[in-house]
């Protein structure tokens, strides 16, 4: 993004330095740098947190579920929307979840997988169809309808509540379960991450995306099909958040009512901390997928390091602000450069 | 007084009237209690009563409400349960004003903070509404009964004792609580803390930590406890929710069978985890004769039986005879141990 309006440069430089200043300037290479720094020092202090067969897999595991959830959101948001109802989405997926292995004994896992993914695609596609059609911003129609999910979730669940005991242990199995040292859980998640990053960054209609994020009425008057474009952003999000529901019930074995509760501004986060711009057309996949896993990174190695609970929130919100800060002073500098290479250029 | 029997009488012929004439009614039959005279005539006292336990969906407060249902069918009032869907402090604040302006006789609650409801516990005294707390109290003058599942020193201890006894009287262990502003659970911990330095003094504590009774949480904190401590010995969670976060996390870990876990859990959650060794023991009282307590207790005040001062006494049905302690408490028993042996007897 950063080349598209460089000048015509004297001399040619090679593919490899072009590659290299490339990531040194990508957004999310600073982000990945800090999520090293943070694995490497809590592994200084504590070596059980990278070298023990437990430390190794939560790394990897912990922050698969909000990795899915912030591609997602990152779609989204890159379209100049906002999704707040993957929190309830989830929680409502993951009951589904249950309550399909309670009511039809001998289901499919895959069926299973299906049913969520469907469930939280529709649940999106009501979003979508709301924000499209009516109008009205997406913070308010998510802002809604994460009280209306939940609502529902709170009506249908009751008192109820799944147990471990509930669910095949070959399904919970997926939850903890690992491929050659690496957990399930996060192979799905990285499979997805890989897909969805690949379609933004090459296709045309990936980066359609970015072209109503900048500009909505320029997009428009340009042709495109912008309504089909946030149906499917919010589809997207919908149907990631509920896999990631089922994900949940595999990995937590219980699902109460209040599944997920607080998990959309995790990955709305997520996606800020990875260089996604609140204000839509900039950012990558990639990074709000590294943000998720440096936010539970952090919050997993802030005991370790020995701050305290109470303290580990102002952390994270911190960073939040501190990426948003970078983000502001970055797009600054950037303009500032494009103006002296317009004047360079008289 | 002749004529506010005849406008109570009155009142009663048009029961069917709207909330306002309920709670008009309410005030005037207590008013007749103090003139004496009111005991028998429990038939026209307003037996409604209402559960509002911390949130809805956790299998403690749905066993504590069918007891309380199950007490409430006895004496022939009405029951009903509402409640949040998740245990924040003020979230049971819009519940409570609403049971008050329903014109409810009583409202029993477990409160998710001390202070924080108290304005509106109020108000819904003074519109009338007796007011019960269970499982978790509030600042004693916000209600007229606290009913105590068990004392904290018997909590505390018989959770220190199952540590003890599963890690050998020495090592490490750590707390995993539910919110940090829980008043049962900060109670219990201080007294735990004061009966491992009397008694087990090679015992150390090394950190009490909160999932906030949320499932993920509680996961989350038990994994960061097990790798920054990875000489512990044990884990105490004093939560149901705690405690099956915990087993879970624990079951599928290297730690499986190396760190003990115990605390206060359900049988129904536990289950699980006891028979593939996760867990050997753990204890809780019977939440559902804690429900049914706290609602003949309600009843006694409705009909002015009792008004919650010490040394009043009142009868809870099949539990037999309950004497009101100091500051209003009401003490349902010892806490009960659960292992591989008896759980099979238990479904909640």
């Amino acid at each position: 993004m950063t080349a598209t309006a460089a000048p015509p440069a004297p001399s040619t430089p090679s593919a490899a330095t072009r590659i290299v200043s490339h990531l040194l300037k990508a957004r999310e290479t600073g982000i990945l740098i800090a999520l090293l720094a943070v694995i490497v020092v809590a592994t200084l202090v504590n070596p059980n947190f990278l070298f023990s067969t437990d430390g190794f897999r939560d790394l990897l595991l912990t922050p698969s579920l909000l990795m899915l959830v912030a591609v997602g959101q990152a779609v989204v948001i890159i379209t100049r929307n906002v999704d707040l109802s993957v929190g309830s989405v989830l929680g409502l997926t993951a009951y589904l979840t249950g309550r399909l292995f309670i009511d039809v004994p001998g289901i499919p896992i895959l069926a299973v997988f299906l049913a969520g993914i469907a469930l939280g695609g529709v649940l999106g596609l009501i979003n979508g169809a709301l924000v499209a059609f009516a109008k009205v911003p997406a913070l308010v129609i998510t802002l809604g309808t994460l009280y209306i999910y939940r609502g529902i979730n709170v009506a249908w669940t009751g008192s109820d509540r799944i147990n471990a005991s509930d669910l095949p242990a070959a399904f919970r199995g997926l939850g903890t379960g690992q491929i050659l040292f690496i957990p399930i859980l996060t192979i799905i998640a990285v499979v997805v991450l890989v897909v969805a990053a690949w379609v933004l960054r090459n296709l045309r209609s990936g980066r359609e995306f970015y072209a109503i994020g900048s500009d909505p009425d320029a997009a428009h008057l340009y042709g495109l099909r912008v309504t089909r474009r946030i149906l499917t952003a919010f589809v997207l999000s919908g149907a990631l958040a509920g896999l990631a529901g089922v994900l949940y019930a595999a990995r937590y074995g219980t699902v109460s009512s209040g599944a997920g509760t607080g998990l959309e501004l995790q990955a709305i986060g997520a996606a800020v901390i990875g260089g996604v711009a609140i204000s839509g057309g900039v950012g990558t996949l990639w990074g709000a997928a590294i943000g998720a896993y440096l936010l539970l990174t952090i919050n997993r190695a802030l005991p370790i390091l020995g701050i305290q609970d109470f303290w580990q929130r102002a952390v994270v919100g911190a960073l939040i602000i501190g990426a948003i800060v970078l983000d502001r002073v970055l797009a600054v500098r950037q303009h500032r450069k494009l103006i002296e290479a317009r004047e360079a250029a008289r | 007084m002749f004529t506010m029997q005849r406008s109570r009488r009155f009142g009663v012929a048009i029961t069917a009237a709207a909330a306002a004439t309920v709670l008009a009614l309410s005030g005037c039959a207590s008013g007749g209690g103090d003139g004496g005279g009111d005991g028998g005539d429990g038939g026209d006292a307003n037996l409604s009563v209402t559960f509002l336990p911390k949130n809805l969906g956790n299998p403690y407060f749905d066993t504590s409400s069918a007891g309380g249902e199950e007490a409430v069918e006895e004496f022939g009032g009405t029951f009903a349960e509402v409640g949040p869907s998740e245990a924040s402090p003020t979230s049971q604040v819009s519940f409570i004003q609403t049971a008050a302006q329903q014109g409810v006789g009583a409202l029993v609650v477990s409160a998710n903070d001390p202070e924080a409801i108290c304005d509106a516990l109020d108000e819904a005294s003074s519109a009338g509404v007796k007011v019960v707390t269970f499982d978790s109290d509030t600042n004693p003058e916000c209600r007229d009964l606290f009913i105590n599942q068990a004392t904290a020193e018997g909590i505390a201890k018989v959770q220190v004792d199952l540590i003890a006894e599963q890690i050998g009287d020495e090592g490490q262990i750590a707390v995993l609580s539910a919110s940090a502003n829980a008043t049962n659970q900060n109670a219990w911990i201080e007294m735990m803390e004061e009966e491992l330095a009397a008694n087990h003094p090679d015992i150390e504590l090394v950190e009490v930590v909160y999932g906030d009774d949320d499932d993920q949480t509680s996961f989350d904190k038990t994994a960061a406890l097990l790798q920054t401590y990875p000489e512990l010995k044990g884990i105490i969670s004093p939560t149901t929710v705690g405690i099956a976060a915990a087993a879970r996390y624990l079951s599928t870990s290297e730690y499986q069978g190396q760190v003990a876990l115990t605390g206060l859990g359900t049988p129904n959650q536990m289950r699980e985890y006891v028979e593939d060794g996760t867990v050997t023991a753990f204890a809780l009282w019977n939440p559902a004769d804690l429900g049914y307590l706290a609602a003949w207790a309600a009843q006694a005040l409705i009909t002015g039986e009792i008004t919650g001062e010490e040394g009043d006494t009142f009868e809870a049905g099949k539990l037999g005879s309950y004497e009101v302690g100091a500051d209003g408490t009401v003490l349902l028993g010892d806490p009960y141990v659960f292992d591989a042996d008896n759980i099979g007897d238990f479904d909640f």
